[in-house]
């Protein structure tokens, strides 16, 4: 019993023992190639440990965590994304702040406390995995501490972040209150009488509350653009995928144990996904800063894993779990195109830094290209099938009012992604273009072009992701 | 298999090209004219070898099984003539483009490509997925080559033509997803094969709105009358090769969807709102007529022309009956070679003379006299002249229209006159007249006789013997399955 425990929390049990590892190396000598080699590594294992894991699966520990199948997917995509940031940014780090190491340890914390929410089937497992990824979050937002947009992006995060926490466990105490339990699947099992159902509603709301703030969706999406903007691209690339890997994760198990029974729970997140979808794409409109119109196109996005969600059943599950596995995908290639042009000094994010890529750099033009119609959702990238999912789910529920804000949206979004399609392919004279690094190393370019052959891997044949995810989900 | 290598040969020749042209200029130009060239010979030889057969190839696969998608490809007489003309307009718009696009060649020729082979996809989908996939395919190399080599409101024109495009194309994909799900509630298979889906019990109200996504797509592209208004600017904007591949190739993929999907899966509902489609297409041929007559640009004069065409396409299509549905693809045909033709003689010109403005031009006769022969013949052609193609099939489809509505057809028959003003105003004010700018320019180079020789010759093979189009399109059983359904139904198409 004890033997499959430990076999099943290997990949967590790998992953904290190299940030131990991480802090003892840094102890011995501050050497920023070592700890980039370490928490790779550690990343790597725990990713090779999802296998042995998977055998005895679903494994409960204690009542507190859940280790099945649906939690590995999400694991491994946690950690796949976690990994290929820290490849595309030791180049960028070596060249910028004064200690880098830290910056590794906190992105390990970070991915822990992501794959704990993964796991959680219990309150205080939730609370746990969702503050060391949040606390670990607020120091990775403003790492580049003398720099004053990181501090104030960091310092806005930490504010808002906090006080969603507060409402959350509010929500949790509301919930407590009701139904005398904190097991998840418990909350779920027993129908609260007509007395308690307002509290039970409230509850419910506040905790919503706070898994809207960790996804950036309509009406709690205001820090969204700040802290994308103002992080470092390695951060800004983290927030967008591992620290909503794990809020996905959660959300999903939870929508599938309880929320789809509550009418009510189902409208309020419909109308949560229609304001993300339309206020998103309608802000990114007018952006110039690639990093915030990223910001908001993500607020969309998380719209549209919504209609999924809302969905609900096998389809829309997996459907929600493709379409989160094409955009971390997609988001860390587009972050990871910016990463590689940055130079030490200064970001690559505006519209005039990428001017005229096409000409200068046509391979990573042509990679960050691709990331960009596949947020666009256009065929042959992983972005497509997404969407097509997300709306064969929309339409088997027969949601028409969300697929056709989904339709109409992404449209919109279109005008925005083409945007900076144009930019890099008009012609530029001016000196903002120099900003661009000329020769990408090498290392960023393996992993760039890797994600690439990927995207399009999916796009033309998802079979086998389907496959795993719909065997974690079913 | 030999469909696959169809899509795969431009496929591959775009990338092939693409990394010709670091070490030679010309290399992905010659790579280009021999992939689409290898593919015009494949199609050829399968129009000569054709089994009489429902599908004359056919090319089944597992593709994502979980969803009961396929990868169908499969061809018939009307898929075989379409992608004849595909090939055929593309090693026009790769000579087209020789002297024409000095920069980026390699990038141009693989969009070129790539845009070719979704339009190939197009034609020869069988899935409802696979379809919508070579569908969007279309779009993006399309918006490259609009908006990388066109002319001055190049972004403007290319954004809207993606937008248009996009929106009305993701309609139809919720639409193809509905149906596949509602196909499934009633037989319990997911599937998004053509056959499998055209029985699928439908409400006749359900039936209307699912007609109504699909129509969307293909009313954009065709395109009809309110949703046009992409088309002026994007062909006007667009380099020489896309003017002819948008105007002779995407164009006929709307109507191509709506003679495929459009008509037989939803019968009941085409004929139930054929006068209003009938009625669309009336509006679009005189308002592009007419429109056209105002235009001071010539590529803007050609564009306008097309809409009015395309009206007569949609008039034919909706008019239900075999004589007009001919008509209608044989309008699509000519329309393809003559519009296409005509883009090349203004792309020609403004090579030349570095404008498109009418009123700069005049009495052009005296200093190209074969250029401007072959211009007068074409023009000629697309006003309707007997003994050209154009005329085959416009007058098809008014003797087939006037069978389902008489004040219908006489409207468009206005039509004919106005296109009869815009042609003599393009003859009269480019071509004859006096000189009054004193051009001096060289005529015809032997490039360009090639080009226009044998769309001029393609021109009269349609408009004297077009029985051989004729044939071939009505052994496609899309057509005879169209006529039955619509004969079917309570109140044919003749007796009102």
């Amino acid at each position: 019993m004890t033997e499959s425990i430990v076999t099943a929390s290997l990949p967590l049990l790998v992953l904290s023992a190299t940030s131990v590892a991480i802090m003892i190396a840094i102890a011995i000598k501050r050497d920023h190639r070592a700890v980039a080699i370490i928490s790779f590594a550690g990343f790597a294992l725990s990713f090779v440990s999802l296998w042995p894991a998977s055998s005895g699966a679903p494994v409960r520990i204690g009542s507190l965590l859940i280790i099945d199948r649906h939690a590995l997917v999400y694991m491994g995509l946690v950690l796949a994304a976690s990994a290929a940031i820290i490849l595309l940014s030791f180049r960028y780090l070596e060249d910028r702040s004064e200690h880098k190491e830290e910056f590794y340890l906190l992105l390990v914390f970070a991915t822990v406390g992501s794959m704990v929410l993964a796991a959680s089937s219990h309150m205080v497992s939730f609370f746990l995995g969702l503050e060391l990824l949040s606390v670990s979050l607020y120091a990775l937002v403003s790492y580049p501490r003398i720099e004053a947009l990181p501090l104030e992006a960091g310092l806005k995060y930490l504010v808002l972040a906090a006080s969603s926490s507060a409402f959350l466990l509010f929500g949790l105490a509301l919930i407590y209150i009701v139904q005398g339990t904190m097991d998840f699947s418990q909350i779920a099992s027993v129908a609260p009488d007509a007395q308690s159902r307002f509290i039970y509603l409230g509850g419910m709301v506040l905790f919503f509350t706070g898994i809207g703030f960790k996804l950036a969706v309509v009406p709690f999406h205001l820090w969204t653009p700040d802290v994308y903007q103002g992080a470092p691209i390695p951060a800004t690339a983290f927030v967008a995928t591992t620290s909503k890997g794990g809020v996905f994760a959660f959300l999903l198990r939870w929508f599938a144990a309880e929320g789809g029974a509550n009418q009510s729970m189902v409208v309020i997140l419909g109308i949560v996904a229609i304001a993300s979808m339309l206020v998103g794409n309608l802000l990114a409109l007018r952006q110039t800063n690639i990093k915030r119109l990223l910001a908001y196109s993500s607020i969309a996005h998380m719209g549209y894993f919504l209609v999924a969600v809302i969905a609900g059943g096998t389809l829309g599950r997996s459907a929600a779990t493709y379409y989160l596995a094409a955009y971390i995908l997609t988001i860390v290639g587009a972050f990871g195109s910016l990463l590689a042009l940055s130079h030490g000094t200064r970001e690559t994010e505006t519209f005039d830094d990428v001017r005229g890529l096409f000409w200068r750099q046509p391979v990573l033009a042509s990679i960050f290209t691709a990331m960009i119609l596949s947020l666009a959702g256009i065929p042959l990238t992983a972005g497509f099938l997404g969407k097509f999912y997300v709306l064969a789910a929309g339409a088997s529920v027969a949601a028409w009012t969300l697929v056709i804000v989904l339709i109409i949206s992404s449209t919109i979004g279109l005008v925005y992604y083409l945007r900076i399609i144009v930019a890099m392919f008009t012609d530029s004279d001016r000196p903002g273009s120099e900003l661009i690094r000329e020769r990408i190393p090498f290392t960023p370019r393996i992993v760039l072009v890797l994600l690439t052959i990927a995207l399009i891997f999916l796009g033309i044949y998802p079979q086998p992701l389907w496959n795993a995810i719909t065997a974690g989900l079913g | 298999m030999i469909l696959v290598c169809l899509i795969l040969l431009p496929l591959t020749g775009g990338i092939a090209s693409l990394l010709a042209a670091r070490w030679h200029r010309d290399a992905s130009r010659w790579i280009a004219m021999a992939a689409v060239g290898i593919d015009l010979l494949l199609t050829v030889v399968l129009w000569s070898s054709a089994p009489q057969s429902r599908w004359l190839y056919e090319c089944n696969q597992d593709w994502i099984p979980q969803f009961g998608i396929r990868f169908h490809l499969a061809v018939d007489g009307l898929s075989l003539i379409l992608l004849a003309l595909t090939f055929f307009l593309g090693l026009m718009s790769v000579l087209a483009s020789w002297t024409e696009i000095q920069d980026r060649i390699g990038f141009f020729h693989f969009n070129l490509l790539w845009v070719l082979a979704g339009i190939t996809g197009v034609f020869l989908s069988l899935d409802l997925f696979l379809f919508y996939l070579f569908w969007e395919l279309m779009l993006v190399p399309m918006y490259f080559l609009i908006g990388i080599w066109g002319h001055e409101r190049r972004i403007y024109a290319a954004i809207k033509f993606f937008l248009f495009t996009q929106l009305s194309g993701l309609l139809m994909l919720a639409a193809i997803i509905t149906l596949a799900i509602l196909h499934q509630r009633s037989s319990g298979v997911l599937s998004f094969d053509y056959d499998s889906l055209m029985n699928t019990p439908l409400s006749s109200g359900m039936a209307r709105l699912l007609m109504l996504g699909f129509f969307a797509a293909f009313a954009v592209k065709l395109p009809a009358v309110p949703v046009h208004t992409w088309l002026p600017d994007a062909h006007t904007e667009a380099p020489t090769a896309g003017s002819v591949v948008l105007a002779g190739l995407l164009l006929k993929t709307g109507a191509y969807g709506l003679i495929r999907f459009v008509l037989p899966f939803f019968p009941t509902s085409s004929h139930e709102l054929a006068p209003v489609m009938m009625t669309l297409g009336v509006v679009g041929v005189l308002y592009g007529a007419f429109m056209a007559l105002t235009q001071p640009d010539l590529k803007r004069l050609v564009a306008y022309t097309s809409v009015s065409h395309m009206g007569f396409v949609l008039i034919g299509i909706f008019a239900g009956n075999d004589i007009a549905l001919t008509g209608a693809f044989m309008t699509m045909i000519s329309h393809g070679i003559s519009t296409g033709a005509l883009f090349i003689l203004a792309g020609a010109l403004q090579h030349r003379m570095h404008t498109r403005q009418i009123a700069r031009m005049g009495g052009l006769w005296e200093t190209m006299p074969a250029l401007s022969g072959a211009g007068v013949f074409f023009v000629m052609a697309s006003v309707g002249l007997p003994g050209l193609g154009d005329f085959i099939g416009e007058f098809l489809v008014l003797f087939g229209a006037y069978r389902a509505s008489v004040p219908l057809t006489a409207i468009a028959t206005l039509g004919i006159i106005a296109a009869t003003l815009y042609g003599l105003k393009v003859t009269s004010q480019v071509f004859q007249g006096p000189n009054r700018h004193n051009w001096r320019l060289h005529d015809l180079f032997a490039r360009e006789w090639v080009i226009i020789g044998s769309m001029m010759a393609c021109l009269l093979w349609l408009g004297l013997y077009p029985q051989s189009f004729i044939r071939m399109f009505q052994t496609s059983t899309t057509a005879s399955q169209t006529i039955a359904s619509a004969s079917i139904s309570p109140d044919g198409a003749s007796s009102r």
